[in-house]
């Protein structure tokens, strides 16, 4: 009889992905000041970033560095609908009038955050998809460099390189990991309908999709507008949780974290999003006391300032080498598990818990 | 001289080559004949390693050549002239048998060897400095093959050099390989034109999707009956 | 609008342009054979100015022996980078060697952040370097004077290389065709180990002008100016030599000629100028005004 693995079963897989972390969330969503949630919180924000850069580059074969543009779309425009009337007064002043005087709950202000960097992406769709491969890469990083000069220069709409202060605190574990199951399924769902089956086409042979009657170019805007749109609404979350948003958050470092999120965590899976998410943000943790110079038996070790950043690049570049579809691969155990009725539906089937059971049961046998 | 054994190349997920063994002994002109995907480019990618080879073993002049890197087997005086000609479009003619010359250090013999090429293919002492993307079909295989002859190379691979060629171009290609035999270098020849190749050879082995099903002196395959209607287009 | 002021633009221009031409050309030589857009090429200039401060302040070595040394140090991390993170991947796809290129590039700016803080330290070159005379309208440095005369001499030197030396020759083989010049005999991997030489070297010149230039050093100084060598090489056509350089030198011309002539509120718009010029040209002559109008290189 095939041995039947821990990970199969739908009562482990339930307990796993959804009880303990739902629990986790809950207890640390009732203690907002704690250290353990910031962390719990940026990744929740990362894992919102990661999935939509998931989707272009991973599935749809456009290698795209714009990210952080989109970001920086994203939480400025966000940030007008939710700023205080006397701190745009102050800060913004150039913004229409109505604007200043405006202040629309956090979820909608999101989505017009979304929206907006939505179509700055739809706008300059069209110099993109006609370029492949690394000048596509490098076209998108010209878009992060506009976008930052735009910001510095523009300095009484968006208060310049000085940045804005005071964008209320709105992210928090509820709002954000709302975001991400959102994201999450509609990325999941996206990619098992028939325009995601036709991206991953597009993706793996571009002619034999035209001859399927595959349109590139809409395929390729459309989801480029898409990833944006999750992009502007992850630079709102970021915004929303630093309080204090400013060009400098949103350049070329921070496209690449994300990219490097991606690939390690797995490019072609969105549950890859999570695990690279995960190392992203508590790896840090791990070394931050060798950071700031450990003491090791005696020795004062030297501060070691950007250690975890050096080990994610060595990460990244031996899984280039050796593992290129990353931590994940093409696994999607995660959303699979999330995302299906039979999870759910297992407590209460009398035969998964004999399969739980069969699992220890062989184990002992073969002792 | 070149001894292949038992040689298995796996190649964009297919067993392209499925155990096939040869030789081609000092001075013999040697055919290797099939139709397209038989095996036949690819088993010449092995021998010059640029193909991995995934088991048998290919020795030249009593050494081991199977993991040999590519470099060092031109180095060994076996020199390819490859499918499609490759010559360097950008470079001009005296450069592109410059580069043929890589491997040589000693600038009076390349000379000497520049000199004899220039000879055996006065069409290309007229285009020395043009740039080699300017060439006919014809005159590209001419220097595709003057190149390789730049290393002073002990046998000679190639890939079909009929592909593409009028059939003037063709006869005067098959000239040369005859001229080059006369003048005693070892050749392996690959080729879709089985005629002219059986013609011109000493041995020939056929090959079928990636194996050997005929093999013996030209002189006779030629008048095989089943090479004929394979290959020949019929008994005439 | 007097004369003075646009020639005195355009020698800043040709000045930078110099800068960015001897960056270019590594980024071309490293592309036009491996098709690898190698992003710690501009950090590459940042170690080597790094070094040459080193050894400039706490081993007080004078400036030439630093910077011949420097060259030297840095051909060598060059070449442990060609090696580690870019032969393994050789044969990838396009974003494997993207993605590696600009994990290095992040390895080497963060690692120069932990040795060295991410604080700008002072740069400064002895003052006969530096001081500007005039020659009738126009003033130069003696640096000035160098980099021009530098930037000349490696252009002539490279040249000379490629179109007579057999590894030049190789070089240009290898980038129009890799299989047969293995055929050759040509050893790929000493080609590509003596571009990513030339490239290193030629690197840590251009770092000691530009740190020269702007006085200050910093983790990051050499990724934007190493990004806008790239677009030059773009818009010249990467790939080719003559149109790396013909690029870093409109590049360095209209990005001083923007800088002078637009209105004060745009300067920030600098950097955003040069990469709206890369995509605009991209949009109209994929390969670069001077590449080949061909199909996609395969």
């Amino acid at each position: 009889m095939k041995k039947t693995r821990l990970i199969d079963c739908n009562l482990f897989r339930l307990l796993c992905f959804v009880i303990i972390p739902l629990a986790v969330l809950v207890i640390f969503a009732l203690k907002p000041k704690s250290y353990v949630t910031g962390i719990i919180i940026t990744m929740g924000i990362y894992i919102v970033l990661c999935a939509s850069q998931n989707l272009i580059n991973g599935f749809s074969g456009m290698f795209s560095m714009g990210h952080a543009a989109f970001m920086a779309i994203g939480a400025y425009i966000s940030a007008f609908f939710t700023l205080s009337t006397n701190v745009k007064q102050s800060m913004t002043p150039g913004l229409p009038q109505w604007l200043i005087n405006t202040q629309i709950p956090f979820g909608f202000a999101l989505i017009i955050g979304g929206l907006a960097a939505a179509i700055v992406a739809v706008i300059i769709g069209f110099p993109v998809c006609r370029t492949k491969g690394h000048y596509l890469s490098v076209v998108t990083l010209a878009l992060v460099v506009v976008v930052k000069a735009v910001i510095d220069n523009q300095s009484d709409l968006t208060n310049g390189s000085r940045g804005i202060a005071g964008v209320p605190a709105k992210s928090n574990i509820v709002t954000v990991y709302i975001c991400v199951v959102i994201t999450l399924f509609v990325m999941y769902r996206l990619l098992r309908s028939a325009y995601g089956r036709g991206l991953i086409a597009m993706r793996d042979d571009p002619v034999a999709a035209q001859t399927l009657g595959i349109n590139l170019v809409t395929k390729k805007i459309s989801c480029f507008a898409i990833s944006a749109f999750f992009a502007g609404v992850g630079g709102g979350l970021w915004g929303h949780y630093l309080t204090t948003i400013s060009s400098s958050n949103f350049y070329f470092m921070k496209s690449f974290d994300i990219v490097e999120i991606s690939i390690i965590g797995g490019m072609f899976s969105m549950s890859g999003a999570i695990v690279g998410s995960a190392l992203f943000t508590i790896l840090p943790e791990f070394l931050a006391p060798l950071e700031g110079g450990l003491r090791l038996g005696g020795i004062k070790l030297p501060t070691m300032f950007g250690l975890s950043n050096i080990i994610m690049a060595v990460i990244l570049i031996l899984l280039i080498i050796f593992r290129r579809q990353g931590l994940m691969g093409t696994n999607e155990v995660v959303l699979d598990t999330w995302f299906s009725k039979e999870t759910y539906l297992s407590l209460f089937k009398p035969e998964e818990y004999r399969k739980l059971a069969n699992v220890f049961r062989k184990k002992e046998k073969t002792d | 001289m070149l001894r292949v054994e038992d040689l298995i190349v796996r190649y964009g997920g297919i067993t392209a080559v499925d155990g096939i063994s040869f030789h081609v002994e000092q001075g013999e002109c040697v055919a290797l004949i099939g139709a397209n995907g038989a095996g036949k480019s690819t088993t010449l990618q092995a021998i010059s390693s640029l193909l991995k080879v995934a088991s048998g073993k290919i020795s030249f002049c009593g050494t081991d050549i199977t993991k040999t890197p590519a470099d060092a087997i031109v180095k060994m005086g076996l020199v390819q002239v490859p499918e499609g000609r490759q010559i360097f479009t950008k470079l001009s003619v005296i450069e592109n048998l410059r580069m043929g010359a890589y491997t040589n250090s000693d600038q009076s013999l390349e000379k000497k060897n520049r000199d004899w090429v220039m000879e055996l293919f006065p069409i290309l002492k007229e285009r020395a400095r043009q740039s080699a993307g300017t060439l006919s079909g014809g005159e590209q295989q001419m220097l595709a093959i003057g190149r390789a002859l730049m290393s002073s190379p002990k046998m000679l691979l190639l890939d079909e050099p009929s592909m593409g060629l009028s059939p003037i171009m063709t006869q005067s290609v098959f000239d040369v390989l005859k001229h080059l035999k006369d003048n005693g270098i070892t050749t392996l020849l690959i080729e879709q034109n089985a005629y002219d190749a059986l013609e011109i050879s000493d041995r020939a082995y056929i090959m079928e999707t990636g194996r050997i099903t005929l093999e013996g002196k030209s002189a006779d395959l030629i008048k095989d009956y089943r090479v004929k209607d394979a290959y020949l287009g019929g008994s005439i | 609008m007097t004369t003075s002021f646009i020639l005195g633009m355009l020698m800043s221009g040709l000045k930078l342009g110099s800068i960015y031409a001897i960056v270019a050309i590594g980024y071309s030589i490293v592309y036009g054979i491996l098709r690898l857009i190698n992003f710690a090429h501009g950090d590459i200039m940042t170690v080597g100015v790094y070094m040459i401060l080193v050894l400039m302040n706490k081993a007080g070595v004078p400036l030439f022996a630093s910077v011949i040394l420097s060259m030297g140090f840095s051909v060598v991390v060059g070449l442990l980078i060609e090696r580690l993170a870019y032969r393994p991947i050789r044969d990838a796809s396009e974003e494997a060697t993207l993605i590696s290129s600009l994990a290095v590039s992040s390895l080497l700016q963060n690692i120069l952040q932990m040795v060295f803080s991410a604080q700008r330290e002072p740069f400064i070159l002895p003052t006969f370097l530096t001081e500007s005379h005039k020659y009738g309208i126009i003033s130069l440095s003696l640096i000035n004077i160098i980099t021009f005369i530098v930037t000349a001499i490696f252009l002539v030197t490279l040249y000379f290389v490629l179109t007579k030396t057999k590894i030049g020759i190789a070089m240009r083989a290898c980038s129009e065709n890799m299989k047969a010049s293995r055929l050759m005999g040509v050893s790929i991997n000493k080609v590509v180990m003596f571009s990513f030489a030339i490239g290193s070297a030629l690197a840590v010149i251009a770092g000691l002008l530009l740190a020269g230039e702007y006085k200050t050093v910093y983790p990051t100084l050499g990724f934007v100016p190493g990004l806008k060598a790239f677009c030059a090489a773009v818009i010249g056509g990467i790939g080719s030599l003559g149109g790396a350089v013909a690029g870093a030198f409109i590049i360095g011309v209209a990005e001083m000629l923007f800088a002078g002539l637009a209105p004060t509120s745009m300067t920030a718009y600098r950097d955003a100028f040069v990469f709206l010029l890369m995509v605009i040209v991209l949009l109209f002559r994929p390969n670069g005004i001077f590449g080949s109008t061909e199909g996609e290189r395969s």
